[in-house]
């Protein structure tokens, strides 16, 4: 058995480094027709070299010049304009739900007497609760908000079936609110990222079809030849997300050890390869939108994209290192963890060159500070995950408060910094209105930043401490609890500014949504171009 | 890179090679494991009591697989022996857990096989514990003036009983301990049990 195994393991590595191989020699030779030249698909002619924000700080944003109003895109983002709104304000409402319980959980661990009483109310499914509003509301519905707003835009046609994405976040908020009713109550399916009752999910696959079939047939029908880079993010997130949902999910056909293997492939593709393509494939069109110059390296970003399909879905059995599963399976994801930082570097010279050489717009503009931020926590989260999976140091790590600030340096400090960018940028393009309080954007900046970094650097102190005490016989296992303590606070509190940041937010957005409903601004969106809003101070 | 049928189906290859490999192998592996000799199927109550386990969401915080000695001093703080994959044969869905707030509860049957102190603990774990940060489940006993035939009288140390009432166990709370006291598995391991090996000395299965 063991020969066999030793074999499949090769075999599978092999295959890696052959696919790595041939894409190197694609590239090389132009097999694959990219040239730097198709990294300026996000542009409208004309539209390269100047920054484009919205809410951008400056005398007069007319001084910058004639600004460009594109007719034919204008009448792109009218079509896709309803299904973004309804997608992102869903998203904002699950990000203020969600936060609400995350900060319920963190307090509860520090003060465990604090509304007890109540079973809805205990840690263990508040805590939950938590997770799958974040998850699958927040990150997700923003995520394909934007995505639905993007994907248009670089196919250079209007979205098809417009009214389904409206239909699909309906249902989709039906179903995770009855998600999450379901968990408040007790029904559950009772493993990590997959709580939600599978009869449940059947809606939530329904709703998944309703965002699919008008990307895909707008991707089909596009007016442009090339696909650019964030398109082929957003079609391998399409193709992927719905087969891992269906396969994990698939009631009574897995039980014992293989239902844990099932459950971290799953858990862990649902960051690689749902909300990463979500996170990365947004990055790669504001960078470059926003600063009004093409990436860095276009050739790389296609290496980027394929290594991590190839990597970032084998990483899942990391999660049971040490654990009841076989030798081979731990060390064939622990193998292609390390592999990672061959498509997270790539993405990370692409990104973060590009905004270096541009700092002057970094500073300037909000949404490209959270959004280039938020790449910059890609890397970071990622090189940190890679090493975490070595088994030396997961030995410390896991089953501690750690990999909890892990996973919030992933889909907090990269995937939901840029979602907030992203929606700073696109709200006033889809409204024709301007937000109304720009120091509001820059104190909701300030204050999840600050909360983070309160939030992280607790939490990964805290942990590695909390992991050395439990591997250390010596001391009793009371030990490990009463140390976290003040870690446990000081989370507590990061995680409140956060959240105060997030009711700034949505506030925030309320007021923009809320004022277009006013008869007196009713004309505003189609009378102004959405470029041009009155200069903020950041 | 300017065709969607084609990306599409590369990117389904590679990620059903993927599943081939974390899913469809190991499944396999495991799946042709019998139980572990000593091993039993869970009663009307202990499974009765694994459901409420589970919907109280308690995997956030107890893992239910001990690390071996090559590892971690597991089994030196009473949670056992390294498990294998086949200790699991009976448990749908799993509750491996990925956190340790609390304890190892894999042997917690074997370590703590007292029904009264677990009944006490749940009530309110500070009563036990000063130090312990775990929820207490008040909701599942009942406060009344006086026990009736047949209630099973939770004991509270002075300070945490209710005055002048008494603490009575619902039956959750009594399927829930029979759940944890049937956690015990400390009959040994087969020796080709399925585990993951990667820090053991040579290589060799413990």
């Amino acid at each position: 058995m063991s020969v066999t195994i030793g074999l499949l393991l090769a075999l599978s590595f092999l295959v890696s480094l052959l696919a790595l191989a041939f894409l190197i020699w694609a590239v090389t030779n132009r097999q694959m027709e990219l040239h730097q030249g198709q990294a300026y698909t996000v542009f409208v002619p004309g539209e390269a070299g100047q920054a484009d924000d919205a809410t951008m700080a400056g005398d007069d944003p007319q001084a910058l010049g004639p600004h460009h109003y594109d007719t034919a895109r204008a009448g792109i983002d009218a079509v896709s304009r309803r299904p973004v709104l309804v997608l992102l304000a869903s998203g904002i409402f699950w990000l203020v739900l969600g936060s609400v319980f995350g900060v319920m959980a963190s307090l509860k661990l520090h003060w465990p007497d604090w509304l007890s009483a109540y079973g809805p109310l205990t840690f263990g499914r508040v805590r939950t609760l938590h997770l799958n509003m974040v998850a699958y509301g927040w990150l997700s519905l923003t995520g394909i908000g934007v995505a639905i707003w993007i994907a248009p835009r670089i196919f250079h046609t209007a979205l098809r079936h417009p009214r389904l994405p409206i239909l699909g976040a309906a249902l989709w908020n039906i179903a995770l609110a009855a998600g999450a009713a379901a968990i408040a109550s007790g029904w559950t399916d009772g493993e990590e990222w997959l709580e939600i009752p599978w009869q449940i999910d059947i809606l939530l696959a329904a709703a998944g079809a309703c965002f699919v079939l008008p990307l895909l047939r707008t991707a089909l029908n596009r007016n442009v030849g090339h696909i650019y880079v964030t398109g082929w993010y957003y079609l391998g997130a399409l193709c992927w997300f719905p087969i891992l949902f269906f396969i994990a999910n698939l009631p009574g056909l897995h039980s014992g050890v293989q239902e844990a293997t099932v459950n971290w492939w799953f858990a862990h593709n649902v960051l690689g390869l749902w909300l990463t393509p979500l996170g990365v494939g947004a990055a790669y069109y504001f960078i470059p939108k926003i600063i009004g110059k093409p990436i860095y390296s276009y050739s790389l970003s296609l290496l980027g994209f394929w290594a991590l399909a190839l990597f970032y879905s084998q990483v899942g059995i990391h999660h049971l290192i040490g654990g009841p599963v076989p030798t081979w399976v731990v060390t064939l994801s622990i193998v292609h963890s390390v592999m990672m930082f061959v498509p997270v570097i790539a993405v990370a010279v692409n990104q973060h060159v590009t905004v270096a050489r541009n700092l002057w717009v970094f500073k300037a503009s909000i949404p490209l500070r959270f959004i280039s931020l938020g790449a910059l926590m890609y890397t970071a989260a990622s090189f940190q995950g890679s090493i975490e999976a070595l088994r030396s140091v997961n030995t410390v790590t896991h089953f501690t408060q750690y990999t909890v600030g892990h996973a919030h340096l992933g889909a907090y400090g990269f995937v939901s910094f840029v979602l907030f960018g992203a929606v700073y940028h696109t709200l006033p393009r889809l409204t024709g209105r301007a937000w109304p309080w720009p120091r509001l954007i820059a104190a909701h900046f300030w204050l999840v930043v600050a909360g983070f970094a309160v939030y992280f650097a607790s939490l990964t102190v805290g942990g590695v401490l909390q992991g050395l005490a439990m591997l250390d016989v010596t001391r009793p296992f009371a030990d490990s609890v009463t140390l976290l303590k003040p870690y446990l606070e000081a989370r507590s509190v990061g995680g409140i500014l956060m959240t105060v940041g997030h009711l700034i937010f949505a506030i925030h957005f309320m007021a923009v949504i809320v004022r277009g409903r006013a008869p007196s601004s009713a004309s505003d969106a189609t009378d102004s171009p959405p470029d041009t809003v009155p200069a903020t101070a950041a | 890179m300017n065709r969607v049928i084609p990306l599409g189906v590369l990117a389904l290859a590679i990620l059903a090679f993927a599943t081939l490999l974390l899913v469809i192998l190991p499944g396999i592996q495991i799946r042709t494991e019998p139980p572990t000799p000593g091993l039993e199927a869970y009663t009307a109550a202990e499974s009765r009591g694994r459901d409420i386990y589970v919907s109280q969401g308690c995997v956030s915080c107890h893992s239910q697989q001990p690390r071996s000695l090559d590892q971690a001093p597991d089994a030196e703080r009473g949670w056992g022996r390294a498990s294998v994959a086949s200790d699991y044969f009976y448990d749908q869905p799993h509750q491996l857990g990925t956190m340790r707030t609390g304890p190892d509860l894999q042997n917690v049957g074997a370590r703590l096989p007292s029904r009264d102190w677990h009944l006490t603990h749940l009530y309110q774990p500070r009563a036990v514990f000063d130090w312990s940060i775990m929820p207490a489940y008040p909701y599942l006993f009942e406060i009344k003036d006086k026990a009736a035939r047949g209630d099973v009288v939770v004991a509270m140390p002075g300070g945490y009983a209710p005055a002048g009432k008494v603490v009575v166990a619902r039956s959750q709370a009594l399927d829930l301990v029979a759940y944890l006291k049937s956690l015990d598995r400390t009959f040994p391991a087969p020796r080709a049990g399925v585990r993951d090996d990667g820090y053991s000395e040579r290589g060799e299965p413990r």
